[in-house]
């Protein structure tokens, strides 16, 4: 595996980057082979992403180095590509095979740990977990393919020399988490306030280099990977149903004692 | 020929797809200011109309800078150096929020950039333009006085040499962004005609007042400029002025930004009617239903429409650098009475509730009446077009 260790810190940072389809249109499986259908609705940059293309940014900002964008999807993904190198970053990489098409999460980490493999880097980041399929998995299941120590769900990255230590946020809080680089780090949407893209960098954006691999170029086992290769299958799926309509509470002078009311019978306080 | 019947629906907001045929780096510059205008811009504007005024526009200035909005369709210095369609983009979708907003923008990038990057020395370029770029430093463009409107060129402010140095008497009015600004690009008679001077704001018998009262662009800052005998040295004359055409081809860059501000207002006074019609309910069923409600969402849908392929056909022209100053004209002249119709259609889906400040419609509809007067008034653009189409000027 190509991980490039050793001083001085300029950092080499891969940040995962996965198009999904947008949260604020309707979203649908194809009815064929219970797959997102990705003609659907527009594809954009995961949101939980964005915060980790720009912890990238700001750590390469503090450290030095490079921001490598790795994206694995069909061709629509190069919109969020653009975009991720909109943002700041200095390069991408796009894993694009139609063999890959409905791999699920663990065959993405294991795609993505192929992909990294032909890769230098110190740190990986990605998002948490993205608003399509809300695994939440891909970094810890990359991590062990990678055999590298994972942070996840972070909240706050700081990196001294090798080390790194991060603010895990949980329900009651946060834990300190250290390990040694190269790592996995995972963030929440906690974790900074992502940059609007600049124009000048939009319109540098399409000289920026993007690398296409193939499975084959990444050296991904095709019996690993696919729909047919699933480790998980979707068995069944229905549209969500149509939002009940609301109560409208109207206010005779006794509005807040209705309103209570409800809450309480919801059992809301 | 493809089947017509197959063709999807078109999109309300945007009927005729005129957004389908931006690249994708148009379409880049489009989403990152629509998106900027949603978080930044839309929470506040509405309080910063009611006080009048933009409560820190030193912050905003800044983040319009950091964004690269600031003369972004110049070269070098700082400057973004996009397509004159992307520049169009972005004044679209600020005035989508509030024409104030866009004319903020307007003033610095194609008034005050615009005039040092045409006709400014290298130094002068290179101490003013980054800075403004990056959104550090304010500037104003001095044109209009109290007694010229339309007949720039009968201007009072002198500009006299005394030894090198240059010294300047007069007043300017209606200076948007004058009593913030750090430099005022200021045009003055001189013996060898109309010259442009680049004035900093901090120089002694140099005065702003802001101007109070006014009723529209109420989020932006209107000002008086007042030039009591302000000694500036040799270099502060723009070297490449000459005549009234310098500060015109200025106004010319920002009424092109104008055209599509309009589009931005237009479309959103056609998206709040089109929530409001299918919300508001009167005699059982939503308004949206009634055909009065249908025949002025019609007009609407193509008055925004035409307004939109409007300004991209010009954009387009202006990126070939075939865009004829009367073709600007004819935007201006078709757009804003464009915006103007659809903005009172819309105040009248609204009812009672459209004349507050909780929609944006009425807001939009008097700044519009700004929009309608500036940088050439509505009569000058008809008589430009009646010149360009007859060859006969009806007013010089």
């Amino acid at each position: 595996m190509g991980v490039q260790g050793g001083w001085p810190p300029a950092m080499n940072i891969v940040v995962l980057v996965k198009q999904v389809p947008d949260t604020a249109t309707e979203r649908k499986l194809s009815s064929d082979d219970k797959t997102l259908d990705r003609a659907a609705s527009d594809g954009v940059i995961n949101e939980l992403d964005e915060y980790a293309i720009e912890e990238a940014l700001l750590l390469r900002e503090k450290h030095g180095g490079e921001v490598t964008v790795l994206t694995m999807g069909p061709d629509q993904a190069t919109d969020s590509i653009r975009k991720a190198l909109s943002m700041g970053a200095d390069k991408a990489v796009h894993v694009n095979d139609e063999a890959l098409h409905g791999s699920d999460a663990l065959q993405t980490a294991y795609a993505l740990s192929r992909a990294l493999g032909r890769m230098e880097f110190d740190l990986v980041v990605l998002g948490s977990e993205s608003t399509d399929a809300r695994t939440g998995v891909v970094g810890a299941a990359l991590a062990e393919y990678l055999e590298l120590p994972q942070l996840t769900l972070a909240g706050k990255v700081d990196i001294e020399g090798r080390a790194i230590k991060v603010q895990r946020l949980t329900d009651y809080g946060y834990d300190v988490v250290e390990a040694q680089l190269p790592a996995v780090v995972s963030v929440v949407e906690k974790i900074n306030e992502p940059r609007y893209p600049s124009f000048k960098l939009i319109m540098q954006a399409k000289k920026k280099p993007v690398e296409k691999l193939t499975i084959a170029d990444a050296e991904i086992d095709a019996a690993k990977v696919g729909l047919a290769n699933a480790t998980t299958e979707t068995v069944d799926f229905a549209p969500a149903p149509p939002r009940a309509a609301g109560t409208i509470v109207k206010d005779e002078g006794d509005g807040g004692t209705k309103v209570a009311d409800f809450l309480a019978e919801k059992k809301f306080v | 020929m493809s089947d017509p019947r197959k063709a999807a629906a078109p999109d309300p907001d945007d009927f005729l797809d005129v957004d389908g045929s931006l690249s994708a780096e148009e379409r880049d510059i489009r989403d990152t200011v629509r998106g900027f205008a949603a978080r930044e811009l839309l929470p506040d504007v509405a309080d910063w109309f009611d006080a009048g005024t933009i409560p820190e526009p030193r912050a905003l200035a800044k983040s319009f800078g950091d964004l690269g909005v600031f003369g972004m369709h110049l070269d070098g210095y700082g400057c973004a150096g996009a397509s004159a369609v992307a520049y169009g983009l972005a004044c679209r979708e600020l005035e989508a929020v509030d024409s104030g907003l866009r004319s903020f923008v307007s003033v610095q990038g194609s008034l005050a950039m615009t005039a040092i990057h045409k006709f400014g020395s290298e130094e002068q370029k290179n101490a003013w333009l980054p800075r403004m770029a990056a959104g550090e430093l304010i500037g104003c463009f001095g044109l209009t006085e109290p007694d010229s409107g339309s007949d720039p060129g009968s201007m009072r402010t002198r500009a006299r040499r005394d030894g090198s140095d240059w010294v300047l008497d007069g007043t300017k009015m209606w200076i948007t962004n004058g009593s913030i600004a750090d430099v005022a690009v200021v045009w003055a008679t001189t013996e060898e005609g109309i010259r442009g001077f680049v004035v900093p704001t901090d120089a002694p018998g140099f005065s702003a007042n802001t101007v109070h009262g006014k009723l529209s662009l109420r989020a932006s800052v209107t000002s008086e400029l007042v030039l009591d005998g302000v000694r500036l040295p040799a270099d502060a004359l723009l070297p490449g002025s000459s005549g009234l055409g310098s500060p015109l081809s200025c106004l010319n860059e920002a009424r092109y930004g104008i055209v599509w501000g309009a589009v931005g207002a237009a479309r959103a006074c056609y998206r709040a009617a089109l929530d409001y019609a299918a919300t508001r309910e009167q005699f059982g069923r939503p308004i949206a239903g009634f055909q009065l409600t249908q025949r002025k969402l019609a007009d609407m849908v193509v008055d925004v429409n035409q307004a939109a392929l409007t300004a991209l056909q010009l954009g387009r022209l202006k990126d070939a650098g075939r865009c004829h100053h009367t073709q600007v004209s004819f935007g201006k002249f078709a757009c804003v009475a464009a915006a103007q119709r659809v903005a009172r259609e819309a105040r009248s889906i609204h009812g009672a509730n459209g004349i507050t400040l909780e929609y944006p419609v009425l807001r939009h509809m008097l700044n519009l009446e700004t929009v309608a007067t500036y940088e050439g008034t509505e009569e000058i653009h008809a008589l430009s077009l009646g010149h360009a189409v007859t060859g006969i000027s009806a007013f010089r």
